[in-house]
């Protein structure tokens, strides 16, 4: 299950990434393998998403979210 | 100012360390450039409650020590380039107590290069609230640092954090966080003995970045490369192990010493707040009024601060009439160096309001939120979401506008917001318009409510974004792009404006307009001065003799004669034989000589175009009444048809070359301080000058 196929409101624990080079950006920003993520809203025009992780509010573009594995 | 030690701010964006800094600076601060890079440095100074004092550096908000841009890369290369003497005594790390766990990667990060390190524990406060109980005793011994708790916005805990400053250790006393030497054991060994780099991390941070410090030698740089070759070093993949290394060094510190409130996750207000900001909807509608505000506010506010300057400098300029001997240096001074200097402050008001109506939706976390909206949009058309905030700045001024790029961190992005920001209509084209509106457009209402005038010049507001959007859009496919692009970005807690920060701001913008565009514009003035009042040969003096016959001194009055002979001195002038020269050129587009000298002398500011036209027209009294210009050029007859010069197509023919040109010396020379490379800002200029052709061109021909 992919990141980017949750609705908002739902939750997942990131198991791991399919793209290295954005593995490494969202790591640093606290999404890494065991976080809690949860969709917390989509922009109005579909993408880019917001995620709640690490305790804070974050936005990535669809296709970034669909590099994020979830467990 | 002589200081006993030098102390680094470093922090997550958003974490009120420009709070901090303006705190403990006050007024005392000062902007310049880190040496070789094109990235503010701001310092300041602080005196310490030992009395001894102590310089401040602002170093760029940033989550990590990996650079994701221009103003991030600095911060490594402040505190590991030991050869500039630039590296401080003392790093204080400021970490937003309610957001600890991504905070605490660059802490950690900072904490191995082995600076003395302070914590400034900020929003104490804001974290207490939220049910998160920090045990700070044992946080700072675990650490290895003293931390000092406190509130930049209600100013608590300062004093404190001043006194810890003064009394802190001179060696680095953290405890170490990761093992650095395991993750990438061979080329840390060997870049430590080579380059007589003692800290593992720095030797580390040299492999990753060697490309982009601008303090390694190319020979010291091939060297790394080399041995990256030698130690298949993976860049990536080293600092994929070192993040997650960091992150359960930093769940295990959280865990021992911070206690969550289990309370159930109640709505909080931002998100509340988040919930009607960007509603598929509502969202668009509050962007597209407070943007109307921002347009309305910076025509609006600054109309009256901007005649006050100009009609300071009219008064100046009368003044140094009075006060100087007539010749070449009085006349340098006040239609030189005066008139060009005015030309560039009438600007202040409305930058300064721009620009403290842009630190207000920043301020409060909303910019994120309308990046995070029009992201999409701007993706199609080869922009980003943050180039928003550029392209509304635009409307007052491209300068500061293309200065606020850099928070765009991918490269293509940047560059093509940089190079579309000048189509859109900047204030300096706006007196432009308005003079040449009023000539052509009649002055009534359309379906009773639309006045025609209006409409023309919001038709010129309107194609300005058109075609910026669709520049933007060929560029998209002529770049390429150097990294790939991705929009991983923090949406901040919405938080009040600190009304300090806004002040700073606007002054701070207002500053860096004056010193850049300042320079250029005053240079260009003095050029253009030269070129209209020198003429070839002793052309100015048969005028003068000429004149001087009494056919012309009996039947003219005093006044009237100035402005004959300053008319016809123009048209001899260089300026004036410059543009007889470019006129076969121009001709197509329906401009004769007369407007060519206009063009030219635009390249200073465009609106300088309003008083060329006067000088040219030799406009009775007042050369700065709007009213007189406007009469003498529709009287202004074409000698050949013997119709009026300014016919609509003449005209508009005008404003699609004011739109589309790069009149604007200050704007390319600020394009090339960001890009530091002559090919941006000569490309910029050739594709403007084509566009501002073709389009005078088809229009004039459209409407002859």
């Amino acid at each position: 299950m992919k990141l980017s196929q949750l609705e908002v409101g739902e939750t997942g624990i990131v198991k791991e990434f399919t793209d290295l080079e954005m593995s490494v950006k969202l790591m640093e920003m606290g999404c890494l393998p065991g976080e809690e993520v949860r969709i917390s809203r989509i922009a109005p025009l579909g993408d880019p998403i917001a995620i709640n992780v690490s305790g804070y509010q974050l936005s990535l573009r669809r296709f970034e979210a669909s590099t994020i594995i979830l467990q | 100012m002589k200081t006993n030690i030098r102390v680094a701010l470093v922090g997550n964006p958003n974490t009120g360390k420009s709070t901090l800094f303006n705190i403990l600076t006050g007024l005392n601060q000062k902007i310049g450039n880190f040496p070789g890079v094109t990235v503010d440095k701001k310092t300041g100074f602080c005196t310490l409650p030992d009395g001894r004092m102590a310089e401040i550096i602002d170093l760029p908000g940033t989550y990590s020590i990996y650079p994701k841009s221009k103003d991030e890369s600095i911060v490594f290369s402040v505190l590991a380039d030991k050869s500039k003497g630039m590296v401080p005594d003392l790093v204080v790390v400021i970490l937003d107590a309610s957001n600890l766990k991504r905070n605490l990667l660059l802490y950690t990060q900072v904490a191995d290069l082995k600076i003395p390190v302070v914590v400034a524990l900020n929003m104490v406060d804001v974290s207490d609230k939220a049910g998160i109980k920090i045990n700070i005793d044992l946080f700072a011994q675990k650490l290895g640092v003293p931390v000092v708790p406190i509130s930049a916005r209600k100013n608590t805990g300062i004093d404190k954090l001043k006194s810890t400053i003064a009394f802190a250790n001179s060696v680095p006393l953290q405890q170490d966080t990761i093992d650095i030497e395991s993750i990438a054991p061979g080329i840390i060994a060997q870049i430590k003995g080579e380059m007589q780099v003692e800290n593992p991390y720095i030797a580390l941070q040299l492999a990753h970045q060697h490309e982009t410090l601008s303090y390694l030698s190319a020979a010291e740089s091939d060297r790394i490369e080399q041995l990256e070759q030698e130690h298949s070093f993976h860049s990536q993949k080293a600092q994929a192990t070192e993040t997650i290394a960091r992150y359960n060094f930093i769940n295990d510190l959280l865990y021992d010493t911070v206690k969550k409130a289990e309370t159930a996750h109640d709505e909080t207000i931002s998100n509340k707040i988040d919930k009607i900001l960007t509603h598929k909807v509502f969202g668009f509608v509050i962007f597209f009024a407070i943007l109307l505000f921002i347009f309305q506010a910076i025509f609006s506010w600054s109309a009256y601060p901007m005649s006050l300057i100009e009609d300071l400098f009219i008064w100046l300029q009368a003044g140094a009439a009075k006060i100087l001997p007539a010749g070449p240096l009085s006349s340098l001074i006040i239609d030189g160096v005066l008139a060009g200097l005015s030309g560039v402050l009438v600007f202040i008001p409305q930058i300064a309001i721009l620009f403290a109506l842009i630190s207000i939706l920043e301020d409060t976390g909303y910019m994120s939120r309308v990046t995070f909206m029009m992201d999409k949009v701007m993706r199609k058309v080869g922009l980003n979401g943050k180039s928003v905030v550029p392209l509304i700045g635009g409307f007052a001024c491209a300068v500061p506008s293309i200065m606020s790029t850099r928070t765009i961190e991918n490269w293509k992005d940047r560059m093509i917001t940089i190079m579309v920001t000048p189509l859109v209509a900047c204030s300096a084209r706006l007196p432009v318009y308005t003079l040449l509106i009023a000539l052509v457009v009649p002055n009534r209402n359309v379906w009773w409510v639309f006045n025609l005038q209006g409409l023309a010049l919001t038709a010129m507001y309107v194609l300005s974004i058109f075609s910026a959007v669709i520049v933007a859009f060929v560029m998209k496919f002529i770049l390429k792009a150097r990294e790939r692009g991705y929009f991983i970005m923090e949406l901040p807690v919405y938080r009040m404006p600190r009304w300090k920060n806004v002040i700073f701001t606007m002054y701070d913008r207002s500053k860096t307009f004056v010193l850049q565009a300042g320079k250029v514009i005053i240079a260009v003035s003095v050029i253009l001065w030269v070129m209209k009042s020198y003429g070839p040969g002793d052309r100015f003096a048969q005028i003068d003799k000429q004149y001087a016959q009494p056919q012309y001194t009996k039947t003219m009055t005093p006044d009237s004669l100035t402005k004959v002979i300053a008319s016809e001195k123009l048209e001899n002038s260089y300026a004036g034989v410059f543009g007889h020269v470019i006129e076969p050129v121009i001709k197509p587009l329906g401009f004769d000589w007369k407007i060519g000298i206009a063009l030219i002398s635009s390249f200073a500011a465009r609106e300088v175009f309003v008083g060329t036209m006067a000088t040219i027209y030799s406009v009775e009294g007042d050369a700065d009444k709007m009213q007189s210009v406007q009469q003498k050029m529709h009287e202004a007859k074409n000698p050949q048809t013997g119709g009026p010069v300014f016919t609509l197509a003449v005209a508009f023919s005008l404003m699609m070359f004011y739109a589309f040109a790069m009149q604007c010396a200050s704007t390319v020379a600020v394009v090339y301080r960001e890009t530091k490379d002559w090919r941006w800002p000569a490309a910029q200029f050739a594709y403007m000058t084509a566009l501002a052709y073709t389009a005078s061109f088809i229009v004039y021909h459209w409407l002859k």
